[in-house]
């Protein structure tokens, strides 16, 4: 019911072209997931005392009209966090001084029908329906810059094709996930975590993943031994992809039945469900490709 | 001094228990004999909420029934319109669900096919592949693709009307088929790709994809093998139906089959038949809710199977929205499945000895397992499937067919329907709460539709 | 030979296959080369007629699935369930195979020179595979009958629930499947491995593999057995 495609640049001058060689892979993954599209971008790290949160119109009356510079003032004069804004359409970028919690808490209860997508000062994160050629139209991603990239389609089964169940899903700052398969117990997971005080948004069985990571990350795992628990906590069928600010992390359970292919070359390396939307990638005639294991954890650092 | 007392309770001396009556206590002293679980044919036997628990409101003053043989009520069916270019056509939406030869004999799927054939509708075959006798016998031919591949092979592929891609069926969903070694007799063995006499051993999985993603995939394989000619059906056990409406049809489904819990096989696990899978009357709203919400209605059609038995229950099923149904032991009981006699060589046979064989009567046997079925239906015997005769058989099931869709057409009829599938869910009211919640019609009576209304 | 080329950065795989689906006298002779795979799903699949076909690039999934009679070469990698249900004829993979290579194939020759994924060979039911590299778990599921020949490691749960299907290994076995056993091997069996390396293009000496096949003790259900089902 889904694809997954990831894409790490390894050489910065070709940082300006992320979005050009990204577009096309997520387009291959249509027929895997036709209904919504997500999409996190890891770029250049603010500076310490800022932070910039990824939010999203689509569910407010107003959408695609959404009125950001109203919030924008709102959020000025209140917290005085010097918020400036990138927007388009249904999405906007809010970059400020200080801490993300104070400012989502804030947009939260200016208006509830906001979603919020990601937190952090690496990571811009969009979703939206619609096809993944629709969707990259929408918010331009051909011209979007950054280091590395995790993305998704998806097929989905509610009647309303809501876009807070899309992927990647977040936790925490900088940190995102997608999901490829399907998890068996995602209930029981969702129930041990939230009397830890983590909060859920959705019934979607990736978030359990999400937030069972983000709780181990919170407590202290560094990622590969976090997801390690993750192969005792968590069961069923899955390939996971992650972003973390310098990194991007695969791994498939111990069935490997939902398939995963990675190319590699000198400049880039490129992960996706299927082989298709790697082919157009530069010099992927040349590239390694190759399968990753399964209960192997694959990380790649910029 | 009397050495009885003076009050005595015979009567509450054989007080039965209700959660450790006869059946538990068997089941128990069962299992602490063998350590094994019980297995067993046919479907749930419990009770369930079920197509009996709606009645119809036929004609009324506002409503104005049709006359019966003059005034016409069509019953033509076409499935697979979506993108096949050679759609089903059936005479009648009633057609034969997949069984294997295997579990069946070869004479029954010859049987099944002329009798569909005469009737104008499908068969389907089942785990283990397509024989002679059913293509050369069956007019219309729908070829399961299941998790096992048994005898699977292109050829079929080409010679068959519809492809089945099988997920699961109503009796086990989640479970792969079984076959005990009592029926793995040389033909069967060779079909299968299996030593002889063994305990078939099933997958539950399909080998090469996983999940609707690679559902798309594998359904282009097909239709690329028959060069996009024929519909491609893809079959659920019900469970999460309304869920696996919608992605058997964005992975390309022309036809969706959903089989109810009651859905028949002819070995599995007790555990599995009673308590796995939903009722065939929750399915049903469930799959054309998900049609619907989809806006594929009269795109994607539905086969709604599970414990379909009289016209009622296809009038029934066709008013909640299903395009057709498939009957599966229905056909077998035709036959003479738990029949206590059969006919050979034009003669009167009893049956009586042979079920009592088995330690059961014709009215309660489900021993499809053991491949001693008295009537020769559910065997590979050499002599017990002489009992079954393929015109005789034939001529039983085209008459229960038939029989089936004359109620069905009168019932249409009388609720002023020119064509069966103009039967809606405003026909139909319920007679009991949990009935009216599944179907999502209201209790009879009142307006209420619990879960829906109130 | 006639050789005629499709190019799938312009022509579509129905195009492709439509064609390879011709009468074995249309296509007799023909060597069709397939430029720009690009990873494309279902090349190739259903062929019926003795024909050859080259794919120059990485093929999709199903590549050649329910081959009869043809030749079919993958110059890359192949995803998903290559040659799966393959009937008769050859299908030979130059790089590495995904999972499910092989599923379910009833006769004909698989090789694959680089590794193949998880449950090469399940439901096997009389194919031969050889594979030039390792396979990954789970290979062998169920395996009905055929042969496979395993030059490099097997993973986990090698040949589980296996029937009669034999499976060669030369290097490490990670862990044996349900009811799977090692067994010495025999006069027959070296002279398979011959004929099947050979067939393959590869020379190692039989008398390095190891043969698993089934002990048959899940044939029939058995309760003081203690079966693992």
């Amino acid at each position: 019911m889904c694809g997954i495609v990831g894409l790490l640049l390894k050489k910065p001058a070709l940082y300006s072209r992320l979005g050009e060689l990204m577009v096309p892979m997520l387009i291959g993954m249509t027929e895997r997931g036709p209904d919504s599209a997500g999409m996190a971008v890891f770029g250049q790290p603010l500076p310490e005392g800022q932070r910039k949160i990824s939010i999203y119109s689509g569910l407010t009356e107003a959408g695609a009209s959404y009125d950001w510079v109203g919030l924008a003032d709102a959020l000025n004069a209140s917290l005085k966090v010097k918020a400036h804004t990138t927007i388009k359409g249904n999405h906007a970028i809010f970059t400020f001084e200080g801490p993300a919690d104070p400012v989502k808490a804030f947009v939260k209860q200016y208006d509830p029908k906001l979603h919020l997508l990601s937190a952090g000062r690496s990571i811009d994160l969009y979703k939206d329906i619609g096809t993944p050629a629709e969707v990259a139209q929408r918010y331009a991603f051909e011209a979007l810059t950054g280091s590395h990239l995790v993305g998704h389609t998806r097929m989905a089964t509610e009647s309303a094709v809501t876009p807070d169940r899309a992927h990647p899903f977040t936790a925490g700052e900088d940190f995102c996930l997608v999901h490829n398969g399907s998890l068996s117990n995602p209930n029981g997971v969702r129930r041990m975590l939230e009397p830890r005080g983590i909060k859920f948004e959705t019934d979607n069985d990736t978030e359990a993943a999400c937030r069972f990571l983000e709780w181990r990350l919170r407590e202290g795992d560094d990622l590969p031994s976090a997801l390690q628990k993750g192969f005792e906590a968590l069961d069923g069928f899955f390939t996971f992809l992650m972003g973390t600010p310098t990194e991007l992390a695969l791994i498939r359970d111990p069935f490997a039945c939902k398939p995963a292919v990675v190319a590699e070359t000198d400049d880039y390396v490129a992960i996706a469900s299927e082989f298709r939307s790697l082919a157009h990638l530069p010099d992927v005639k040349h590239a390694k490709v190759f399968e990753p294991a399964p209960e192997e954890m694959y990380v790649w650092k910029i | 001094m009397s050495t009885e007392h003076p009050i005595t309770f015979k009567r509450l001396q054989l007080e039965e228990s209700a959660s450790f009556d006869r059946s538990t206590l068997d089941y128990i002293h069962r299992a602490s004999s063998t350590g094994l679980y019980e297995i067993r044919g046919l479907g749930a036997k419990r009770k369930l909420p079920h197509f009996d628990d709606l009645v119809f409101l036929t004609a009324s003053l506002s409503r104005y029934p049709l006359e019966g043989y003059r005034e016409k009520c069509s019953t033509k069916t076409v499935l697979g319109t979506r993108f096949a270019k050679k759609p089903i056509v059936l005479d009648t939406p009633i057609t034969i669900a997949g069984m294997s030869f295997g579990a069946l004999s070869a004479n029954v799927k010859e049987a099944l096919g002329k009798a569909a054939t005469a009737m104008g509708t499908s068969t389907t075959t089942g785990d283990g592949g397509m024989t002679s006798e059913e293509r050369l016998s069956s007019k219309t031919l729908v070829y399961q693709c299941l998790p096992s591949r048994y005898g699977f092979n292109p050829d079929d592929v080409r010679r068959a009307d519809a492809i089945e891609v099988v997920l699961g069926q109503g009796a086990k969903p989640g479970g792969g088929g079984m076959l005990l070694g009592q029926k793995v007799n040389p033909r069967v063995a060779k079909m299968r790709t299996l030593p002889e006499g063994v305990d078939q051993r099933s997958a539950s999985r399909h080998p090469d994809w996983t999940g609707p993603d690679d559902l798309t995939i594998k359904i282009q394989e097909l239709r690329e093998l028959t060069d996009w000619e024929k519909p491609i059906y893809v079959k659920v056990g019900a469970t999460r139906v309304y869920n696996d409406v919608k992605l058997a049809v964005h992975a390309g489904a022309d036809v969706v089959v959903v089989d109810g819990m009651q859905g028949g096989t002819a070995a599995t696990q007790t555990c599995f038949i009673e308590h796995a899978g939903i009722p065939t009357l929750a399915a049903v709203r469930q799959a054309v809710a998900a049609l619907q919400d989809l806006d594929m209605i009269g795109k994607v059609q539905l086969i709604v199977s599970g414990g379909i038995r009289t016209g009622a229950d296809v009038a029934k099923a066709l008013a909640l929205g299903a395009d057709a149904v498939a009957i599966g032991q229905g056909v077998l009981m035709a036959l003479g499945c738990n029949r206590d006699s059969y006919q050979q060589g034009g003669q009167n046979h009893s049956a009586e000895a042979d079920y009592a064989a088995l330690g059961t009567k014709a009215g309660y046997c489900h021993h499809c397992h053991t491949g001693k079925c008295p009537v020769g239906v559910t065997t590979q015997d050499a002599i017990l499937e002489q009992r079954l005769e393929p015109e005789n058989g034939a001529k039983h099931v085209k008459n229960y067919l038939k029989t089936l869709t004359m109620e069905l057409t009168t019932l249409a009829r009388a609720c002023g329907k020119q064509d069966v599938h103009h039967l809606e869910p405003e026909d139909l009211v319920a007679l009991t709460v949990e009935a009216a919640a599944m179907a999502r019609v209201p209790l009879a009576g009142t307006n209420w539709i619990p879960g829906h209304n109130g | 030979m006639e050789n005629l080329t499709f190019d799938l950065a312009q022509q579509s795989v129905r195009a492709l296959n439509q064609h390879l689906h011709g009468s074995p006298e249309s296509l007799a002779g023909q060597h069709i080369e397939v430029i720009n795979p690009d990873g494309a799903h279902n090349i190739a699949v259903g062929i019926n007629a003795p024909v050859k076909v080259t794919i120059q690039g990485h093929a999709g999934y199903y590549a050649a699935g329910m081959n009869k009679f043809a030749d079919v070469t993958i110059e890359g990698s192949a995803s998903t369930g290559v040659a799966e249900n393959m009937m008769s004829g050859k299908v030979h993979v130059k790089g590495f195979a995904s999972n499910g290579a092989g599923a379910s194939a009833h006769g004909g020759l698989l090789v694959i020179d680089g590794d193949a994924g998880l449950r090469c060979g399940i439901s096997l039911k009389g194919g031969d595979i050889v594979v030039g590299g390792s396979v990954g778990s789970f290979s062998g599921f169920m395996a009905q009958a055929g042969r496979m020949v395993v030059c490099g490691n097997a993973g986990d749960a090698l040949g589980d629930s296996l029937y009669e299907a034999v499976i060669y290994v030369k290097g490490e076995i990670k862990s044996l499947g349900a009811d799977a056993q090692i067994e010495p091997l025999g006069e027959a069996d070296i002279s398979a491995l011959t004929g099947l390396l050979a067939a393959a293009g590869l020379s190692h000496k039989p008398e390095d593999f190891k043969r698993v096949a089934s002990a048959r003790s899940l044939y029939h259900w058995n309760a003081d057995a203690d079966q693992t089902y």
